[in-house]
């Protein structure tokens, strides 16, 4: 029965994997640029919901409206100055650009919010559960953010395959050259791209303010955790990240269950196999 | 008739290679024009640089009126100047119908409407959900097509569009063109393959060597005058 509890509660903290995942897929999938800063950004993301909720006393949902509004225009501003400026054919400029501001984002954090390690208390959301059938109950939290987790990459999907926009997107991902002879603006989509995945990763900032402890410093092993989700479920694939961020998370709580030391060892192990037997993740993208 | 397209002394260049040595152009609206040409003759670059896919600020493109010359191809195209570009480069994720809608992603009013295409070509009715890059040649080469007039432009440049089909498929394109004519779009296109050219061409530009060899209309050129024009055989008599 342990065992079992040990699985659903992966499957539960790989919502959280796939949410941290599914903006940097995003990105990938449109620019084909990696993102070093994206864990820092998800870190600004549990900053600002700490401070609007906690030290400004505003409501949760004035709070959650704001961090995302924040993070997707800044994510727009911050692609159409900067990022468009260095994106290109050479991977290495956005890898460097963006490995800097990692680093002064966590240095910026450290500086306002200090070392010490904090968390979104959310009193009885944290205490409350929600029964399976007889045998299980699995609490409110991660449930909640499974669900979350769910409907953004259900969302995502959406976008992607049934509007203008994720037509465009698409379409700028497939030949950016030929996009503004049908009166596209790359660097208008590009924005979007980075903008949407921003509004994802205020989500991702949200829940990780309310289910674990963070700090400055907490951002480089959250874009590991996304890195792994993303390439074990297959580049391009917005369901196969969420697949992807289930193995993650259950082997990392079965590892936990085996010894509490070999929770991440567990984690990194799934990722390594899967990049031995399947190089190109398990369910890579395929063309509709 | 008033002057649609109208470039004056156009130049381009690739590092220190030159490949446009003042080339002057004029489209009427209504026309349909040919530019034919071997193989590096500058056709397709003389296209690139009128759509804004290569550096053209500073030269003398005026497009209804207004110098078009340095602005991105977004916002040419935005002016009614749409392409079909040299390989179809049909978006491989993107379905048949979806590859037509990207084209009217600029929101010009006009005649040109999904309707509209799926007449022109009934063959894509039924591939309307297949991806645009599982169609044949001649099918992709029509979605090309359907792609750039989506956008109701008021001249449609096409670049080979014969290039690499079967005679049969090619006359079947070429079918089209006095239809989208008919629509009130003038067209511009790039063409090695002389006869097909001759046969829709109110007037025909020939290149070579990046200069305007020969000009003039199809009845009034003899072959001969265009394969010297085509080939530069006789030049040095």
């Amino acid at each position: 029965m342990v065992w079992i509890n040990s699985i659903v509660q992966g499957v539960m903290l790989g919502g959280l994997y796939a949410l941290f995942a599914a903006g940097l897929s995003l990105m990938f999938g449109v620019m084909r640029f990696v993102n070093i800063a994206h864990g820092d950004f998800i870190v600004v993301g549990a900053y600002l919901i700490l401070t609007f909720v906690v030290s400004w006393g505003l409501s949760p949902v004035l709070g959650v409206g704001m961090v995302l509004v924040l993070l997707a225009v800044a994510g727009y501003m911050n692609q159409r100055l900067l990022l468009n400026r260095v994106l290109g054919k050479d991977i290495l400029p956005p890898i460097l650009v963006t490995f800097g501001m990692s680093i002064i984002i966590q240095n910026g954090l450290l500086e306002v919010f200090s070392a010490d390690s904090q968390k979104l208390q959310t009193g009885w959301l944290e205490t409350t559960s929600v029964q399976l059938g007889d045998q299980f109950a699995v609490g409110l939290l991660p449930f909640l953010m499974f669900m979350t987790a769910v409907a953004v990459i259900g969302l995502l999907q959406f976008v992607f395959y049934k509007t203008p926009l994720g037509r465009m997107l698409r379409a700028t991902s497939d030949d950016p050259e030929i996009v503004p002879l049908m009166g596209g603006n790359n660097a208008h989509t590009f924005a979007l791209a980075t903008g949407l995945a921003s509004l994802v990763v205020g989500v991702a900032g949200i829940w990780l303010a309310m289910k674990t402890n963070f700090d400055p410093a907490a951002g480089p092993a959250r874009l590991l955790f996304a890195f792994e989700a993303v390439i074990i479920g297959g580049l391009g694939n917005i369901w196969g990240t969420l697949l992807g961020g289930i193995i993650l998370g259950v082997a990392q709580t079965v590892g936990a269950q085996v010894d509490a030391g070999y929770q991440i060892l567990a984690g990194h192990l799934a990722f390594l196999l899967v990049l031995v037997i399947r190089p190109t993740g398990l369910f890579p993208k395929v063309s509709h | 008739m008033t002057k649609l397209l109208e470039v004056s002394g156009l130049t381009a260049h690739y590092g220190d290679f030159q490949a446009l040595f003042g080339v002057d152009m004029q489209v009427e609206e209504g026309e349909t024009v040919a530019i034919i040409g071997s193989n590096g003759a500058g056709k397709s670059t003389f296209l690139r640089t009128l759509t804004g896919l290569r550096p053209s600020k500073g030269q003398e493109i005026r497009f209804c009126g207004q110098q078009i010359a340095g602005l991105p191809a977004d916002q040419i195209h935005k002016l009614g100047l749409a392409m079909v570009p040299e390989g179809r480069r049909l978006f491989r994720s993107l379905s048949v119908e979806e590859n037509l809608l990207i084209g009217a992603a600029g929101k010009r009013k006009g005649p040109w409407d999904l309707k509209k295409i799926y007449d022109l070509f009934p063959d894509l009715v039924a591939k309307r959900n297949n991806p645009g890059t599982a169609l044949s040649g001649g099918q992709q080469q029509m979605v090309a097509i359907g792609r750039a007039l989506m956008s109701n432009p008021s001249l449609l440049l096409c670049d080979e569009i014969s290039l690499g089909l079967a005679p049969k498929v090619i006359k079947d394109i070429y079918e089209a063109v006095p239809m989208i004519r008919a629509q009130g779009t003038s067209i511009l296109v790039v063409e090695q393959d002389v006869s097909q050219a001759l046969a829709v061409a109110d007037r025909i530009y020939c290149f070579m060597e990046g200069r305007v060899s020969l000009t003039g209309t199809p009845d009034s050129l003899s072959k001969e005058q265009i394969a010297n024009a085509y080939f530069g055989i006789g030049e040095a008599a």
